[in-house]
This record gives C-alpha cells, sequence and structure tokens, in this order.
C-alpha cells in the first residue's frame, strides 16, 4: 500500500517549485528560429485531415524559414506506440512525437517540460480541461501539449429508428441538438433505463454492441461504465480501491447487459463495433463520430439515423471516456526553441479552428473553448448528429484509470483490466469476488516501481 | 588436403627472408583458415551486432527496475514468479508449442512421404505448392485468416451456417480462441518440416529399402527400421529449431486475438510487448522474453549434443 503515496508535503513542494519556474520563466518566443523542426504525427482517419496539417505547418514553416518535416505514423499495429518507444530507447529520431492517452506518463523523463508554453496557450487560447492536466501533467510538470488533431471522446452513438420503435425511447426528444431538458435527462436517461432498452432491442434482432477485449475501445466505455456504479481500481493515493460495492454493481450490471449484446464482442476490436452499427444490426454503440463517418459513405441509410448523445448516469454519476492525443518534445530533440515555437502556433485558436473543420468533427479538443465550433451544429445527416459530441450537459470525461497515479493508470488501461474482469465474469463464469481477488492482484503488481 | 600443403610451403618459402612481424602477418594472410575467418567475418559481425549484443543488453535490461535507474539483480523474475498471469502465459506458451510443433512435424512427416512417392514431375508442383504457406509473411497471411475467423463476418462461419451448421466462436472463446492460433502457426510452419523431411527422404540410399524388401520386411518395418532412424538426426534438429521459433512466436497471436480472450492466447512475446511497449515497463517485458532462455539453451544442448554422438557413431 505504499510507492505511490503523494504526500501533502511532496506535493506542495512540487507545486510551489513548477509555480516558481513557470514565473521565474515566461515563454519567450524566438521568431525565425531557423533549422529544421521533424514532427512524428499520428496518420488521421478522416481524408484531408492529414493534408490540411500539414499545410499549416508547412506555412509556417516558410514564414520563419524552418524546415518543417511531418512523418503521419498509423496507430494500427500500434506502429505509433512502437516507434515512440524505438525513438525514447535510441535517444534520436523526431523532435515533435504524438503520444496517446497515457504515454506522455511513460516518457515522463525524456520528454521536455512545456510549463511556460502550456501557460502561454492557456492564457491565450484557453485552459485545458481536468483530464489534461491529470494525463499531462504527471508530478506537476507539464512533458506534452494537447494535440489539436486525434484526441476524441465516447458517446453513445443510437439508431434512432430502432430505439424509437422498438425501446420506446426518443433520443432526439431527449437529446436535441440545441438546449435541452437536463432534469428530464437525469430521471429517463439512466443504465437502469439504458438496460431495459437494450433488453427490448435484443429482442428485436438489434443488439446493443461493443468491445470487451484487449483493444482500446474497451477500456474507453467500461472505465466510465465503472465510476458511474462508483468503482475505481484504484485511488489518486495509490491505494487498491477495486474491491467495493461499486465493482460488485458494476459487474452485477454488466451480467445482466451481456445477455443482450453479440457473443463476440470479447473478441472485438476498435473497427468491430462500427462495422456492427454500419452494418444496420446494431442499434447504438460507443465510439467518436468515426463509425458515422464511414456510414455516410458506405451506409447513408444508416448514417441518417444515428445520433451522438450523453451516456447513461449510474447512482455515482455521469462519465463519458475520452482518449487524448498529446504531443510532446524529446528531450534529445536538436531543435528545441524551433518546435516550441511550432508547437505554439498549432495551439492557436485559428489553426485549430482549421483543423476541426478538416477533422469533419471527428477531432475534440480538451478546451471548453471550442465546444461551440460551427462544425458540430453543422455536420448532418441527420442535421444536428454531432451537437452533443462535445458535452452539453452534466457528464463527466475520464479516462480508464483515473484517478491512479499515472504510472499504474497506464497499466490498467494498457494491459486492459477492467475488460478482463469483466470477462472473467460475463464470459469466463466466475464468481464477482473471484475476479476482484484477480484484479486486485493484478494492481498490487502494477504498483512495482 | 595437398592444396593446404603446398599453400603451406609457398608461405614458408615467401616469407623466409622477411622481418618476423611482417613474415607472421603474410603468412596469416596466405592461410586458409585466415580467408576462412576473413570471408565468415560479415556475418560474425552481423551476428555480434544484431543476436549477440542484443541479448546481452535484453539480460542487463532484464535487471534493472522500472525507471531503469537502478540494478535489481533477479527481482524482476522473482516478481513474475508471483503473478498468475504470468503463469498463464507459460502455460500457454508450453500449451502452444508442443501443440504446434508436434503437429507440424506430423504433417510435414506424411507429406514428405506422400511427395516423396509421387512421380518426379508431380513432386516438383507439389514441392513448389506446400511451400506457399511458409514464403507469404506471416502477419500478411495471418491478416488473412483473420479475415476468416472475424468475430461478427468470419468467412468459415458463413459456409458453416449455410449449410446448416453452427457458427463457431473463433476468436472470442477461450478454446476456439487457442484453437485458431495453433492451427494457424501449424499451417505456416508445416511446410518447413515437410521441406527438411523431404530432404531427409531423398538422401536415404534405396539399396537399404531394396535390401529390406528382399529380407522381407513390411512397410511399417522398413518405416521404423530404415527411415525413422536414417532421419532421427534431421527430426532432432527440425524440432529444436521449431520448438525455438514457436516459443517466440508474436505475429499470429498479435494479428488475430491479441493475447485475448481474457488474456488465454497470450505467448512470452506477445505478453513482453504488451508490458515492455505498451505499458513502458521495458525491464519487466525483457524478463518476460528472457525466461525461457535457459530451459531453451538446455533443450537445445541435449539435442545437439545427441546428434554429435549419433554423427560420430555414423
Amino acid at each position: 500500500m505504499t510507492g505511490f503515496r503523494q504526500t501533502r508535503r511532496r506535493f506542495l513542494a512540487s507545486t510551489a517549485a513548477t509555480g516558481a519556474l513557470a514565473i521565474a520563466a515566461p515563454y519567450v518566443h524566438t521568431a525565425r528560429a531557423g533549422g529544421r523542426v521533424t514532427l512524428g504525427l499520428w496518420d488521421h482517419w478522416v481524408p484531408g485531415a492529414n493534408d490540411a496539417l500539414r499545410e499549416i505547418a508547412e506555412e509556417w514553416g516558410r514564414k520563419n524559414k524552418v524546415e518543417v518535416v511531418i512523418d503521419f505514423i498509423t496507430s494500427i499495429g500500434e506502429k505509433d506506440l512502437i516507434t515512440a518507444a524505438a525513438e525514447a530507447r535510441a535517444g534520436t529520431g523526431h523532435d515533435i512525437m504524438v503520444h496517446r492517452t497515457w504515454q506522455v506518463a511513460v516518457y515522463e523523463n525524456q520528454l521536455e517540460p512545456l510549463d511556460d508554453l502550456v501557460a502561454e496557450i492557456e492564457k491565450n487560447e484557453g485552459a485545458y480541461n481536468d483530464i489534461a492536466r491529470y494525463l499531462a501533467r504527471p508530478n506537476g510538470t507539464w512533458r506534452a501539449i494537447v494535440a489539436p488533431t486525434g484526441s476524441h471522446s465516447y458517446p453513445m452513438v443510437s439508431r434512432l429508428d430502432l430505439w424509437k420503435e422498438h425501446a420506446g425511447i426518443d433520443l432526439l426528444e431527449l437529446f436535441p441538438a440545441g438546449p435541452r431538458d437536463q432534469a428530464r435527462i437525469d430521471a429517463e436517461w439512466t443504465y437502469e433505463r439504458f438496460l431495459e432498452g437494450a433488453r427490448k432491442l435484443h429482442a428485436a434482432g438489434f443488439p446493443f454492441g461493443n468491445p470487451i477485449g484487449q483493444t482500446s475501445d474497451s477500456q474507453d466505455w467500461l472505465g466510465p461504465l465503472f465510476l458511474s456504479f462508483g468503482s475505481q481500481p484504484m485511488s489518486a493515493e495509490g491505494d487498491i480501491t477495486i474491491d467495493s460495492d461499486g465493482t460488485r454493481a458494476a459487474l452485477e450490471f454488466l451480467k445482466e447487459l451481456t445477455r443482450y449484446m453479440p457473443e463476440d464482442v470479447y473478441a472485438w476490436d476498435d473497427a468491430a463495433n462500427n462495422r456492427w452499427i454500419i452494418s444496420g444490426r446494431g442499434s447504438a454503440i460507443q465510439n467518436p463520430p468515426s463509425a458515422w463517418a464511414v456510414a455516410k459513405r458506405d451506409a447513408p441509410e444508416v448514417a441518417a439515423q444515428l445520433w451522438h448523445h450523453d451516456t447513461p448516469s449510474g447512482p455515482n454519476g455521469r462519465f463519458r471516456g475520452s482518449l487524448p492525443f498529446f504531443w510532446g518534445l524529446w528531450d534529445f530533440s536538436t531543435n528545441k526553441s524551433a518546435a516550441k515555437e511550432l508547437l505554439y502556433h498549432l495551439a492557436s485558436k485559428e489553426q485549430v479552428a482549421k483543423l476541426l473543420w478538416a477533422s469533419q468533427g471527428y477531432d475534440l479538443p480538451l478546451q471548453q473553448d471550442y465546444y461551440d465550433h460551427e462544425v458540430w451544429l453543422k455536420e448532418s445527416p441527420p442535421p444536428g448528429t454531432l451537437y452533443n459530441y462535445p458535452g452539453r450537459g452534466n457528464e463527466q470525461v475520464i479516462v480508464t484509470g483515473f484517478p491512479a497515479p499515472a504510472a499504474v493508470g497506464a497499466r490498467i488501461y494498457n494491459e486492459g483490466l477492467l475488460a478482463v474482469l469483466v470477462a472473467r465474469v460475463t464470459q469466463g463464469g466466475e464468481s464477482v469476488e473471484d475476479a476482484i481477488a484477480w484484479a486486485a492482484e493484478e494492481l498490487e503488481g502494477y504498483r512495482r516501481g | 588436403m595437398a592444396r593446404r600443403e603446398t599453400t603451406g610451403l609457398v608461405t614458408a618459402g615467401a616469407a623466409g627472408g622477411q622481418g618476423g612481424l611482417g613474415r607472421r602477418w603474410t603468412r596469416f594472410r596466405q592461410s586458409r583458415s585466415a580467408l576462412a575467418f576473413l570471408l565468415c567475418l560479415p556475418l560474425v559481425l552481423l551476428i555480434a551486432g544484431l543476436v549477440v549484443y542484443p541479448f546481452f543488453y535484453a539480460i542487463y535490461l532484464a535487471m534493472l527496475n522500472r525507471a531503469e535507474t537502478a540494478f535489481v539483480g533477479l527481482d524482476n523474475f522473482a516478481f513474475l514468479f508471483g503473478r498468475s498471469t504470468f503463469w498463464m502465459v507459460v502455460r500457454q506458451s508450453i500449451l502452444f508449442t508442443l501443440t504446434a510443433v508436434f503437429f507440424k512435424a506430423l504433417i510435414g512427416f506424411v507429406c514428405a512421404h506422400l511427395i516423396h512417392n509421387l512421380p518426379p514431375r508431380g513432386q516438383r508442383v507439389w514441392r513448389g505448392l506446400s511451400l506457399v504457406p511458409w514464403v507469404i509473411p506471416p502477419a500478411l497471411s495471418t491478416l488473412g485468416w483473420w479475415w476468416l475467423f472475424d468475430p461478427t463476418y468470419s468467412a468459415i462461419n458463413w459456409l458453416l451456417t449455410s449449410f446448416g451448421a453452427a457458427a463457431v466462436p473463433w476468436l472470442s472463446d477461450v478454446f476456439w480462441a487457442r484453437f485458431s492460433v495453433i492451427l494457424v502457426n501449424i499451417w505456416y510452419g508445416a511446410p518447413f518440416f515437410l521441406i527438411m523431411y523431404l530432404a531427409a527422404l531423398k538422401s536415404i540410399p534405396e539399396e537399404l529399402y531394396d535390401a529390406a524388401k528382399v529380407d522381407g520386411a513390411s512397410a511399417w518395418q522398413r518405416l521404423v527400421y530404415i527411415t525413422l532412424p536414417m532421419m532421427r538426426n534431421i527430426i532432432a534438429i527440425t524440432m529444436l529449431f521449431s520448438t525455438i521459433v514457436t516459443f517466440a512466436n508474436f505475429d499470429i497471436v498479435r494479428v488475430l486475438t491479441q493475447g485475448g480472450p481474457r488474456n488465454t492466447t497470450h505467448l512470452f512475446a506477445t505478453y513482453a510487448f504488451k508490458l515492455g511497449i505498451q505499458s513502458g515497463d521495458i525491464p519487466l517485458g525483457a524478463a518476460v522474453s528472457l525466461f525461457m532462455f535457459p530451459i531453451l539453451a538446455l533443450f537445445a544442448m541435449f539435442i545437439l549434443r545427441d546428434v554429435r554422438e549419433r554423427t560420430r557413431r555414423l
């Protein structure tokens, strides 16, 4: 039960030191930095999004006489993770590198502190949300900025027609593309009600489908669901808290819910739930708008019925998963001043706004200031389908593993702790108590120093 | 032998009138062993750089703490011994390897005999066709298998259900997921055994079989008393090689199941990748990947010693 305890004294000392540093060393712009800056960035799903980003970066390069070289690296097969791991170990590679979700904490000691840069961004472009602070500011020092491309969250994506016809729930009325009745949502859109709807839709032949496997989509819906029932694997202080009534309640709920889901969800990858809803066989999934974007192209009649909206609430509240992307500057970068200038330029409101259009609303910056952007108002069909994507109600955006210390949170997420825990009970037939004991043992191991 | 002696004489003669160091260098340069060494040097350097160095570096990494800031000796291994998930990976790796190697050897042995007994023209076609699985990059061919096993849109299940049979949960059920990864490994690796056994069969003198036939030996007796003893070395070496390679398999599990469901198909390599690359615990990942080394090294030592002794007896 020791190891990750953040003592009050240590916390105050690190916060004071960081604050003093930020005050003592404000970010200084060094225009015309010169030289060459290389970037290893995420290869976007949405066609045209990479081109927009390249154009903005190269335009900046021309103005500042800096050669900008961008390599777009796919996340398929975890190639982005492997590249980052290789560069970190070799101590050479791109100047700026993309890091998904927990990876900033993984490379904390090899990433340049960016407190001055983030302070400037937050002052001029709006404050980052708590989840950005949690993930990109391990031990009180910003080690990356939030990437303006790639970050996304996991709302419900439901078929309007099927939910209305078979479950009797008018999602368009409940989650309109405009002012909402939050009290009604809180009363009517709960996990209890959702389970009832899932049962009816399963009976009608259109089950709810989400993966319970090894890949990230599985973690991104199960973590928020567990937290809705009051279950978190580990506390912020590093105490193992998986053995709780909240965990038991979440597992009992999932034992019931999985009865109404496709049997093969235990082998689904991140694309399987997209294919499921696009095929017309599913009534709902949890996903960013990529499934809808593909449906627009491949199954327009399905796309026209897809509506993005809030997740259900549980006894502990309403939570939505997110998968933020960050851009970090390696400490071995040979052109740090130009790289920081470029990062600042790419984080400006003007450039982020262009990138939002280019991603057709898929990218979701971790800054509240952007959530009124027109892209989420205008995208269709159906008109307003993305209005609720940025989160308009009382959903709290989290990342699975929260609020554990970052090093442990990374393992909770990357090793799929919750998905395996659920599968042991719902597929393996293990008792809830035995499965919780297994998860506690795993968490004990994750705390290894 | 004559050539070596001649070279030695020429070397001695040519070097006779020179100084000590120069003479020794000239003699070394012109000797056959020096030539052999120089010709092998690129390969030696390649192995040193890509095998020996990474191996010792992995041992070094496996003895560091998670942050790679302190030497912890064998603590990482001790830590793994206390994890139930790790022991499940050990059990799965052993099951995967033993089952896959056994069936690869069996299928290779049977198919080698079938092809060996075909007319020469037919043999060429079958030899070529049978090598196809082995020459396709495994990550690509496994992707093809993944499409066949796809949880929702499996082509095999489509056929099964077309004939009224029940769909099989190829990748979502523990038994079938294990079956699937082993099946793909057998499909990929059996041609290696086939081609090695075929080469071994070709090298057995026909006279032995003719003599056995004259003595009235049955086909089974010829197999047991001629073929198997004559192939014993190649069987031992292929089994050893395949065991090592199968234990180290990565791509099949990575593409098909990513270790799921419930971590039940993880092998050492995929589990090491998960711990080392995805979770950033490189030392623990290195410890997982090195776990089988002492066992496999002992296994290799005994098999190779047996092969050497048998060769000497022959």
